[in-house]
């Protein structure tokens, strides 16, 4: 009996508080979006989309601004959203692999990943490594032997920087795939993932690593081979005939999640707010076939369980920029 | 005869009543948002989508009035460049070098009609282009490897020449100073950080948007604050338009010649507009020859250009719509659109949405149509703007660069660095450097280093893959030809001269 009572007597408090935190935030008039691209790109996509349906929903009270700050490869908005906006609580920003990559490789000078707090993820697209039509690599294996047996025979194309997101994806499956020499790989960084594959389909270079949502259009034209995703389980149809990494032995899954971080000094209620909303948002039939459209595949965290999720990615990332000399 | 019906098919989705006022009013915007400078094309059309989805439209129409924004803000960059010399998106940059000595000679309303003409005539020879050529010309792009694109940024670099060719020192230390500047940044090849002092907005390198509206823009309020101390007349003279059907007829070759020139460039994934306008001014200026009075305010000087980046705005679909491949950013929003349809762009794209392709290429030639149709009475108000005296125009002016400027990033940061281009534009002009090889070398220097240095990756660092291929070879050879045949050709073309 006397240990049930403070626990009641918590549960009261807690569903007080719950409630009370129900009322206690509601955004007032109109919310801002910062993607921190240039219009076209996947963060504007994000804060588009996620902006209209938030709306349309009528989730929040007034409008959805999306607003575009490009600039550091979202530096600009990160630094934007700590010095100037950090008590703001009817701000979000769009983010992805490419943030915490970056945060990571401490591209984004004096600042780091807990001085925003982390919403949600709202999806994922999964990595690929794939070769052109006519190449002779049949499976990831065939790929990894020959590049066991000679690293330097072998290059990829990808649309990330030199140790982003798309480099990383390479240098993790090889590593998993026990080859040693991971530094001697060729990766030959383009603006974007298109602009990578006219490159395989050219026979200029050996394999592409990119995203599924860049690739289907080849993907269905048969132009590209893709000779492993790097998901848990195979993507739903009709895209259920690529084998992923695993099923061919080598243990590596590449997710580039979308989703948003908020300002670092909110209140915990407006933060709760917005992660009950994203959870919402994530569950309704629009935002699944938004996804579908994008070539988002199923890919959800929230709260804290989102927060813990980045910090450990950029550790893992770091950890594998050290071992290929890129920081020190 | 397929492609015809195809095409007719295209008409009858863009000529509907909807459609077509959905054309009109994309088309105006465009312009708006074309002359404004730091509003570029790729947010014009970012900034309509909303609009588009908030109207409810269905894909074809929505894609229709994009497209018509896009072919609009195309025309509207050459209102700035004319009229203030500010460059209303990069690729009107070239059209300020006759394009202004004109309007300051009094012939803004001529510049400005056969800048119209011209960008009508870029634009469907370009369509036409697209037509016949898309399926051809996705294949062919696929043959550019590191090596050919390499060889290609040479080849525009050893253009230059033509259009600041009075003293070549100068003109390599301008390029040069370009190219150093464009090094700044991270290294995409290695990952590390150039030149940024730990500064968070030199991260990503010079955004070449505030490098242009410095360096022409502000140094240009510089020189006029040295001039006038607030007083003195307009900055243009204003004259009626006089123009004749003969003045018109006499750029038709130059605008023909450029549009292909345009077109070309446009097809290659990454060149973009830019080079575009850029190669066709250069081009132009070496087959017209001794003939040509470019820089000083020649008609044909401000034709080329617009009826090359219009040509190689309308190229830059070609990837698009074959390959789902933006060679520029505006189509890069375009694409993002697409997808937002449930549209997968791609090689497949002509094979399972011919109706929204060809519905795309019918408003792109109704959309030229009004756009002509729409620039022509609208020069008058252009032109009257002008008659506002510089005292008012100058502060305007002012904050239209430093609101294009701001909106960018959101950053007092940019806009210092836009000041400090101004200070470097008054003194590389007051040095008689020109201005344009510099934008230049920092707009291609980073694509030329990567392309160099994917090369040297790929060869492990064997200098004759550069010219390895045949396509290589080709390019190189036309590239030294461009660099000596002015040296040769020009000495004998004058002595002829001399001589009758």
């Amino acid at each position: 009996m006397k240990k049930t009572i403070p626990m009641a007597w918590l549960a009261a408090t807690t569903l007080t508080f719950a409630a009370g935190s129900a009322l206690a935030f509601e955004p007032h008039g109109k919310v801002d979006c910062i993607a921190p691209s240039d219009p076209g790109g996947g963060w504007d996509f994000t804060c588009r989309s996620v902006g209209r349906l938030l709306e349309q929903q009528d989730i929040v009270p007034a409008s959805v601004q999306t607003t575009n700050m490009a600039g550091a490869g979202g530096g600009v908005a990160f630094a934007h959203t700590i010095s100037k906006r950090s008590t703001d609580d009817q701000l979000i920003v769009a983010a992805s692999t490419a943030t915490t990559t970056r945060l990571a490789q401490k591209q984004f000078p004096g600042m780091s990943a807990d001085m925003v707090k982390w919403v949600a993820a709202l999806g994922a697209d999964y990595g690929i490594i794939a070769v052109g039509k006519d190449s002779p690599y049949n499976s990831l294996n065939d790929l990894i032997a020959a590049i066991k047996k000679d690293p330097r025979s072998v290059s990829f194309a990808g649309g990330s920087a030199t140790g982003g997101w798309d480099h990383l994806k390479v240098l993790q499956t090889a590593e998993a795939a026990g080859v040693d020499k991971i530094k001697r790989i060729k990766y030959l960084s383009f603006n974007n993932g298109g602009e990578a594959i006219t490159q395989i389909l050219g026979g200029h270079i050996t394999a592409f690593t990119g995203d599924i949502s860049e690739s289907v259009g080849f993907i269905e034209s048969g132009d590209l081979k893709v000779l492993a995703v790097l998901s848990d389980e195979r993507l739903p149809e009709p895209l259920d005939n690529i084998p992923t990494a695993r099923e061919q032995g080598v243990d590596t899954v590449g997710a580039n999640w979308r989703g948003f971080y908020m300002p670092g000094k909110v209140s915990d209620d407006s933060y709760q707010w917005w992660v009950k909303t994203m959870d919402q948002l994530y569950a309704t039939d629009a935002w699944k076939s938004v996804m579908k459209q994008n070539g988002l595949m199923p890919f959800h965290l929230s709260g804290q369980e989102f927060s813990d999720y980045v910090h450990q990615q950029i550790k893992d990332i770091s950890t594998l920029s050290k071992e290929i000399g890129l920081t020190k | 005869m397929e492609t015809l019906n195809y095409l007719m098919d295209g008409f009858s989705v863009a000529l509907t009543p909807t459609n077509l006022l959905l054309a009109l009013i994309g088309s105006f915007l465009g312009t708006l948002i074309g002359a404004l400078p730091g509003l570029g094309p790729a947010n014009g059309v970012a900034i309509l989508i909303p609009l588009a989805f908030t109207l409810g439209l269905p894909p074809e129409s929505a894609l229709i009035m994009l497209t018509a924004v896009y072919a609009g803000a195309m025309y509207g960059g050459r209102i700035s460049s004319i009229l203030l010399n500010i460059p209303g998106d990069e690729p009107a940059m070239m059209t300020c070098l006759d394009g202004y000595p004109m309007a300051q000679q009094g012939k803004a309303a001529e510049a400005l009609t056969i800048s119209a003409v011209a960008s009508f005539i870029g634009s469907i020879v370009a369509t036409i282009g697209l037509i016949i050529l898309a399926p051809v010309l996705a294949d062919f792009a696929l043959h550019f490897g590191a090596a050919e694109y390499f060889a290609l940024f040479v080849l525009a670099f050893a253009t230059l020449g033509g259009i600041t060719g009075k003293n070549p020192v100068k003109t390599i230390v301008a390029a040069a100073l370009g190219l150093m500047m464009s090094t700044i940044g991270i290294d995409i090849s290695t990952g590390q950080p150039r030149y940024t002092f730990n500064t968070l907005e030199l991260f990503e390198g010079i955004d070449f948007i505030i490098a242009i509206v410095g360096l022409f823009a502000i140094s240009e309020l510089l020189f006029f604050i040295e001039k006038h101390m607030g007083e003195g007349e307009s900055m243009v003279k204003m004259n009626k338009l006089t123009i004749s059907i003969k003045e018109v007829i006499a750029v038709l070759p130059t605008s023909l010649r450029c549009g292909v020139v345009g077109f070309i460039a446009g097809v290659l994934p990454g060149a973009g507009a830019s080079l575009g306008s850029f190669l066709s001014y250069t081009v132009e200026k070496r087959i017209l020859g001794s003939k040509n009075r470019f820089g000083e305010g020649d008609p044909r000087g401000v034709a080329a250009p617009e009826a090359g980046n219009n040509g190689a705005a309308n190229g830059a679909l070609v990837p698009m719509l074959t390959l789902g491949i933006p060679g520029s950013g505006t189509t890069a929003v375009l694409l993002a659109m697409l997808v937002s349809l449930n549209i997968t762009p791609g090689p497949m794209m002509f094979q399972q949405h011919a109706d929204i392709v060809w519905g795309v290429i019918a408003a792109l030639l109704v959309g030229n149509v009004l756009l002509l149709l729409l620039n022509i009475p609208m020069i008058g108000i252009f032109v009257k703007l002008l008659s506002v005296p510089p005292k008012y125009l100058m502060p305007i002016v002012t904050l239209v660069a430093i609101v294009g400027i701001y909106s960018i990033s959101h950053s007092p940061f940019d806009l210092y660095f836009m000041v400090a281009f101004g200070v470097l534009g008054y003194i590389l002009r007051k040095t008689e450097i020109p201005l344009v090889p510099v934008i230049l070398g920092l707009l291609l220097g980073p694509e030329m280093e990567k392309n160099l240095r994917h090369a040297m990756t790929l060869s492990d660092g064997d200098w004759s893959v550069l010219w390895g291929t045949p396509l290589a070879i080709g390019i190189w050879a036309v590239a030294i030809l461009g660099l000596v045949l002015p040296y040769i050709v020009g000495p004998v073309l004058r002595k002829r001269m001399q001589r009758s």
